[in-house]
């Protein structure tokens, strides 16, 4: 029997007479002393309940998992976790696509730190194949550049075939030649002398380091990558308020649960932790469904680049914006974004039932 | 164990339900309290319990001033106290074992530490045969003893009960009172709240009878 409940002696024989079982240990209960009942009371119970199996019985009946104190049929279970999975969908896109983004502004910043390109406008009575000449010869006598490559005619008619046709012919219209100057990232050249070298020695010669366009370009790509950290973080907060109303409806409903809790002597952390654990339990299965999309979804869009990549369209839209694919630390990213979302979504029903058993500190409140 | 001195209460702006009320409460004392309906016991219960402050006066549980307790508190005193509603309040979705040991699982226990107790403690109240059954296929009578089982399973020093014998059978009732009654003689302190008078004459114990708030105390 328990450490500091005897059965009282007179109250046993008074409670069994009730009992429909009328078992033979009754009689030991009625007429031992206070002080040795409780001893020999646990022990005939013992061997009553394991003679009649019923150690056994109760032992099946209770089964292996306690039952959980806070039901989860009282939480709104599948509406929230619907929503958790579609606010970790779009928590998954919008992380994925600054991802990518960001990805992307890098490769502009690294080919700007790779490459610049010398262009020579056609001038009467300059000879081009001459000023190009030229002007190889000055670029690959400065320092920092590890080599160029000039683009003859027909690599020039190819650039401009789809504006132009495939009919252009030499003389038919001035159109500029390009050289393409690699640099030594490490130990760049210094533009503005190689410039003034060009302009001096090679009549139409102009120096284009591309940084006036690449600097847009990756201006409106950091623009974009902090927007999407923002409407990450929009996502997040919707997440939060969602999980905070949920917890808040699932207290409301379950505020008997709460008071028998309390009378009983829980600790506000105690019950925190039975409505914790269901919501975890919640936004795991959210997140599970919303970020598996997720990942489908880039992985179907990779496949789908891969595809179209080495068509025209491919790769003019890989020249301008990139590869557009998710790189491989995203798919990592986006899994830590999704657990992340369970793990806030558990700390923040934590939060909002110890917002609400503050509330209720007032002694009068809680169990009233 | 308990001490009142000039406590009063009211709700919101309304009058006085409890008024000057000074009594004392010892260790292994029983006591009925009484009064007709509106009278103010299940008030009284609730500043007992920690569930309410007075508005005024010095309330002292376990020589803690009631208006004073700080929050942490709370919990360790309740511990202490063993609460027996009228309603019973037993958790529908839990059996009937679940629902009397509960108390231990909320400080943490292993359940292999208390399962014989709240075993041997519902055959004790003869509801052995009743462990894994739900609250809203149990009696009025079994949820009675269930809500007693769980006020008495760590073995409170107060037991407050409020109108314990409201749904049972007058045999039942007796029988109750005598398991209240060895409660006391076994060291807790026990509170009946009850305007059943037949009850109160089996047994001769203290009476608080509370009308229109004031308390008069019958030794």
């Amino acid at each position: 029997m328990h450490a500091g409940l005897s059965c009282p002696e007179g109250v046993c024989r008074s409670m069994t007479e009730t009992t429909p079982t009328g078992r033979t240990s009754n009689s030991a209960r009625t007429t031992a002393p206070s002080s040795t009942f409780r001893k020999q009371f646990s022990r005939q119970l013992t061997e009553t309940a394991a003679g009649i199996g019923l150690g056994d019985l109760v032992d099946k009946a209770m089964g292996g998992g306690r039952p959980a104190i806070v039901p989860r049929e009282s939480l709104a279970g599948t509406t929230l976790w619907s929503v958790i999975g579609i606010m970790t969908f779009l928590a998954c896109l919008t992380l994925g696509s600054v991802l990518m983004v960001s990805d992307t502004a890098r490769t502009w910043q690294s080919d700007i730190s790779r490459e610049v390109t010398i262009q020579i406008v056609p001038l009467e009575n300059v000879d081009m194949e001459e000023a190009l000449g030229r002007a190889v010869e000055i670029a690959e006598a400065a320092s920092g550049i590890v080599g160029t490559r000039t683009l003859n005619w027909d690599a020039t008619t190819r650039l401009l075939e789809p504006w132009l046709g495939d009919n252009l012919q030499p003389g038919d219209l001035p159109v500029p030649r390009l050289i393409t100057v690699e640099i030594d990232p490490d130990s760049r050249p210094d533009f503005a002398s190689l410039q003034q070298e060009l302009e001096r020695n090679v009549p139409g010669a102009m120096l284009d380091d591309h940084r006036t366009w690449v600097d847009r370009l990756t201006a409106m790509a950091n623009t974009t990558v902090w927007a999407g950290f923002a409407i990450l973080g929009l996502v997040l907060a919707a997440t939060c308020l969602t999980v905070i109303f949920a917890t808040r409806g699932a207290l409301a409903g379950n505020r008997q649960i709460v008071e028998v809790l309390h009378f009983v002597g829980a600790e506000d952390s105690f019950i925190a932790q039975q409505f914790q654990r269901h919501f975890f339990a919640l936004a795991l299965r959210g997140v599970a469904l919303g970020g598996i999309a997720a990942l489908i979804l880039f992985y179907m869009l990779s496949i789908w680049v891969s595809a179209s990549i080495a068509t025209p369209q491919g790769d003019q839209t890989a020249a301008f914006f990139g590869q557009f694919v998710l790189p491989g630390h995203g798919y990592f990213w986006l899994a830590v974004t999704s657990f992340s979302i369970a793990v806030l979504t558990a700390i923040t029903a934590r939060y909002a039932v110890h917002s609400y058993l503050n509330q209720v500190h007032e002694v009068g409140a809680d169990t009233a | 164990m308990i001490s009142f001195e000039n406590v009063g209460l009211r709700y919101g702006e309304g009058e006085e339900v409890l008024r000057d009320l000074s009594f004392d409460i010892g260790p292994d004392t029983f006591q009925f309290l009484t009064g007709p309906s509106g009278a103010g016991k299940t008030s009284l219960l609730r500043i007992l319990f920690l569930a309410m402050r007075p508005t005024r006066g010095v309330a002292k549980v376990f020589d803690h001033d009631v208006s004073q307790i700080a929050k942490p508190d709370l919990p360790m005193l309740r511990r202490r106290i063993g609460i027996v509603f009228s309603d019973f309040r037993l958790l529908d979705h839990l059996t009937t074992y679940e629902n009397v040991a509960l108390p231990l699982r909320v400080r943490g226990r292993d359940e292999r530490t208390y399962k014989q107790d709240v075993l041997d403690l519902l055959d004790w109240v003869s509801l052995g045969h009743r462990t894994d059954s739900y609250p809203p296929i149990l009696s009025g009578g079994e949820k009675q003893r269930a809500a007693i089982a769980r006020a008495l399973i760590e073995k409170p020093d107060l037991l407050l009960a409020d109108e314990p014998t409201g749904n049972v059978d007058p045999p039942l009732a007796r029988r109750l009172l005598r398991l209240f009654i060895e409660l006391q003689r076994s060291g807790t302190s026990v509170v009946i709240a009850t305007h059943d008078l037949a009850l109160m004459d089996q047994y001769d114990a203290r009476r608080l009878v509370l009308s229109g708030g004031r308390m008069q105390i019958y030794d």
